[in-house]
């Protein structure tokens, strides 16, 4: 029984507590669910287990006997291996997959290095996972499915005997992560033991063994997945019941506000023709790679398009996102820190960005008409911040999204483009994000929300389309759409049967 | 249904064209450049395409690619070595001052220099590891400082053999004729410098190649975070870089000294930006789109042809800058577009 043990972990940063004595078992051969909204500490609490961070007290054991992990190097002697989220920061971007996999080999195999040994041990480890890649192909020309298994296999090739897993499944599309799964149990057979961070209720039932949630630094549930529920687990994430929304109110009038038709999308190479009206929320579901930041850029002007869209019956062309925006366009990308904000600037200039030239007399910014605005917009939007000041890079994940949103609220466009805008945030944050959508909605705005979670166009779309491979391949009203529908289109089903018949 | 299908089909082979000829672009094209401007200047000047000019052709890059090597280490590790021309100047003058001044063996005349310049590589490993000034500012500021030791060691004037002395007295030592024959000696009519740079680019490339700690500069260059995280000491490995860096700066200062046979002040100094070229048109050579020691030599050698051509055409020497400058345009505009695609 080489069970990891975590006792009473305590950690503060400055004044914040933000580990108050959390214990954690991961058992050889169980795959242990943490959850908990963002904040809880469990980036932290992974942080410390694989040496990155140092803790301030509280013991870690295996094998019964306690243990140091006071460097990434010691966790890598112990067997505990991190897949990271984003498997960027853990990839050598300019190597090859090869080089990628045996990076232990450099570390502690012999001084010349044998590439035929190299490559061979890399396909070995690449089996393991199940990719069947070149391992000459660079990492920077690899997919993020591709990336995340490369570091499964590196953890493998360490012999490691536990593996964090920090939200695998957050980018990949339903074949990836039901393949993802399947490596996943097969491994655990052979005794390993995971840890596996993640946000989504049903893969966590599907997949984990026990669960684990964590509020606000302590453990407030832990207990196997087949003795508790999905309610008593968001129930313990977020303290209090929510009652999802049964009922949908459309604020969807008759004029239209854009209308794209046989709009050419230069990177996917297709063409999509949709309408938005007046208050309309249409839901654009597509899976990773399906074409739905290629076609968001295109239609925003940050991808050249050579055809024009009708906004307000006007056909328009871009030349650059910034006509999109003199339009009244408000795109909220993806990459969130690298698109949507920037990081550096504090949180009121994020926000007054895009509407600099309000704030602007005789080539001057006035800082103090910003300050009133971005101090008006943080309240409204409720962003938790110290001051208007603090680097929007400090902020939570949701508060970042909220000051990307924002910053197109203060500026007053009426055509919303959201891609992924829950993607990494908390269950909190979501829920204010969604009714931010309806608000905007009520208002007469049109909102394109781009997303790979199914089950959130049934909180907020109107309509929802279904992208698969840059086409719209199907469409549907709210009281048509079935989970089911929308799974069958954006997986290509729908080709599938028009080709054998 | 044959209609939409013709149509995908020409669609597919237009790129595929374009997709063998890019990649083998991006590949060859530094060489290829090489070997036109060779056969475009064969066809202008007669006396191009000799052996003595090939063999003057790379003795004239010797101590360009000997500095280049340092550069090229420290872009591997991210960093970038700016104090290499300084370094090269003030070994150039510390082995001429052991052998004139001082009276000293060739051996002390050699083994000086690169003690010196390990230390330069210390200081430069210090400000950008420990006190973790952005690479090219500390390195930067190193240069100043090594330039202002050497010309204040020299109180600014070069040293020479029979050089007069303060005292009235002639100098005491002489370039001896073993130190001499590292620059202007001969084995089998291959100049040494050629030799020296040869074994240099061949050992540093396995080294980079098939060694661990080779392999770890580049791991730590390409992501330092990865590479802290996976237990790699980088501090470290971005010391040695500099240490290399420093090494090979030195050496080619000690080429340079017994090349010219005089501790000239500030010899090194128009060597950097030379060196800083070829390191970065290595980088496309071969498609390599990151710092490599086999790139950095044919970027030398294209520098080399270049000038030695222009030379020969009796283009005014001031007047080559430019065209330095617009190979190196050339090579980064080719790298960068081949990483964008």
């Amino acid at each position: 029984m080489s069970s990891l043990q975590l006792r009473n972990i305590r950690k503060s940063f400055g004044r914040q507590d933000v580990l108050k004595g959390v214990s954690l078992t991961i058992s050889p051969g169980e795959v242990h669910a943490l959850l908990g909204a963002n904040g809880a500490g469990k980036s932290t609490l992974m942080k410390i287990l694989s040496g990155d961070y140092s803790k301030d007290s509280g013991t870690i054991t295996l094998n019964g006997s306690e243990v140091s992990v006071a460097s990434p190097r010691d966790a890598i002697r112990l067997g505990i291996e991190m897949v990271v989220q984003e498997p960027d920061t853990a990839l050598v971007p300019s190597l090859t997959v090869a080089e990628n996999v045996t990076m232990e080999d450099l570390l502690s195999g012999p001084s010349f290095i044998s590439w035929n040994n190299r490559r061979k041990k890399a396909r070995q480890h690449l089996q393991l996972v199940g990719l069947s890649i070149s391992t000459e192909k660079l990492i920077s020309e690899c997919s993020l499915a591709e990336k995340q298994l490369i570091l499964l296999a590196r953890a493998l090739s360490k012999h490691a005997s536990f593996i964090i897993l920090d939200e695998p499944t957050a980018a990949l599309s339903q074949n990836e992560t039901d393949r993802l799964f399947s490596v996943i149990n097969s491994l655990k057979k052979q005794g390993i033991g995971f840890v596996f961070i993640s946000h989504r209720l049903p893969e966590i039932f599907k997949l984990c063994d026990r669960i684990t949630v964590l509020k606000d630094g302590n453990d407030v549930l832990s207990a196997p997945t087949t003795s508790t529920n999905a309610d008593e687990v968001i129930q313990h994430m977020i303290g209090e019941l929510l009652i999802l929304e049964k009922e949908h109110v459309t604020n969807k009038k008759d004029a239209v506000l854009l209308e794209a038709h046989s709009f050419h999308v230069p990177k996917t190479g297709q063409n999509v023709s949709f309408k938005l009206h007046e208050g309309e929320v249409v839901g654009i579901a597509g899976l990773v790679g399906a074409g739905k930041t290629e076609t968001a850029r295109a239609l925003f002007g940050a991808d050249l398009s050579p055809d024009s869209l009708s906004v307000h019956g006007v056909q328009k062309r871009w030349r650059s996102p910034k006509d999109a925006v003199a339009n009244g366009l408000s795109f909220v990308p993806e990459e969130r820190r690298k698109e949507g904000i920037i990081t550096s600037f504090s949180l009121r200039d994020n926000l007054a960005i895009p509407s600099f030239s309000k704030f602007t007399s005789k080539g001057f910014l006035s800082s103090s008409s910003i300050e009133k605005a971005a101090a008006e917009w943080i309240q409204k939007l409720g962003i938790k911040a110290e001051s208007t000041s603090v680097p929007a890079g400090l902020l939570s994940g949701g508060n970042q999204q909220k000051a990307a949103i924002g910053k197109w609220l203060l500026k007053g466009g009426d055509i919303f483009l959201f891609d992924e805008p829950t993607k990494g945030i908390d269950i909190g944050a979501k829920e204010d994000v969604f009714s931010l959508i309806k608000t905007l909605a009520s208002e007469g705005k049109g909102i394109l929300y781009f997303t790979s979670e199914l089950n959130e166009l049934f909180t907020v779309a109107d309509r929802i389309l279904v992208l698969y491979n840059g086409e719209i391949t199907a469409q549907f009203t709210r009281e048509e759409a079935t989970y089911e529908k929308i799974m069958h289109a954006a997986t290509g089903g729908q080709h599938v049967t028009a080709i054998s018949s | 249904m044959s209609q939409p299908f013709l149509h995908k089909q020409q669609e597919l082979s237009r790129p595929s064209l374009k997709n063998k000829i890019y990649p083998f672009l991006f590949k060859y094209g530094t060489l290829i450049v090489i070997v036109l401007t060779v056969i475009v200047f064969s066809l202008l000047n007669d006396q191009f395409l000799s052996y003595k000019n090939f063999s003057d052709i790379l003795r004239s890059i010797s101590i360009i690619t000997l500095l280049a090597i340092g550069v090229t280490i420290s872009l591997i590790v991210g960093g970038f070595d700016l104090s290499v021309g300084s370094t090269a100047s003030l070994a150039t003058v510390t082995s001429a001052a052991a052998l004139v001044l001082y009276r000293q063996e060739t051996i002390v005349a050699l083994l000086i220099p690169l003690a010196v310049g390990l230390c330069v590589g210390l200081l430069n490993a210090f400000l950008a590891v420990k006190v973790r000034l952005p690479d090219m500012l500390a390195t930067l500021a190193v240069m100043y400082i090594v330039n202002g030791l050497h010309l204040t060691f020299t109180k600014g004037f070069s040293i020479y053999n029979n050089m007069p002395l303060g005292s009235g007295e002639t100098a005491p030592g002489v370039f001896l004729p073993s130190f001499l024959f590292i620059g202007q000696g001969e084995v089998f009519s291959v100049p040494m410098p050629v030799i020296i740079m040869l074994v240099a680019v061949i050992a540093v490339h396995i080294f980079l190649r098939f060694s661990r700690p080779g392999r770890l500069l580049y791991v730590t260059g390409g992501n330092e975070e990865a590479a802290r995280l996976s237990g790699v000491p980088v501090k470290r490995y971005k010391m040695y870089a500099y240490l290399l860096s420093s090494f090979f700066a030195s050496l080619a200062g000690i080429v340079l000294a017994s090349r010219i046979g005089t501790g000239q002040v500030s010899a090194g100094a128009p060597l950097l930006m030379d060196g800083v070229a070829a390191a970065f048109i290595g980088f496309s050579v071969f498609g390599a789109n990151k710092p490599n020691v086999v790139g950095t030599f044919f970027g030398a050698v294209l520098i080399g042809v270049l000038l030695n051509g222009l030379t020969m055409l009796n283009v005014p020497y001031y007047a080559q800058d430019i065209v330095k400058g617009s190979i190196l345009i050339g090579a980064l505009a080719f790298m960068y577009y081949a990483k964008r695609n």
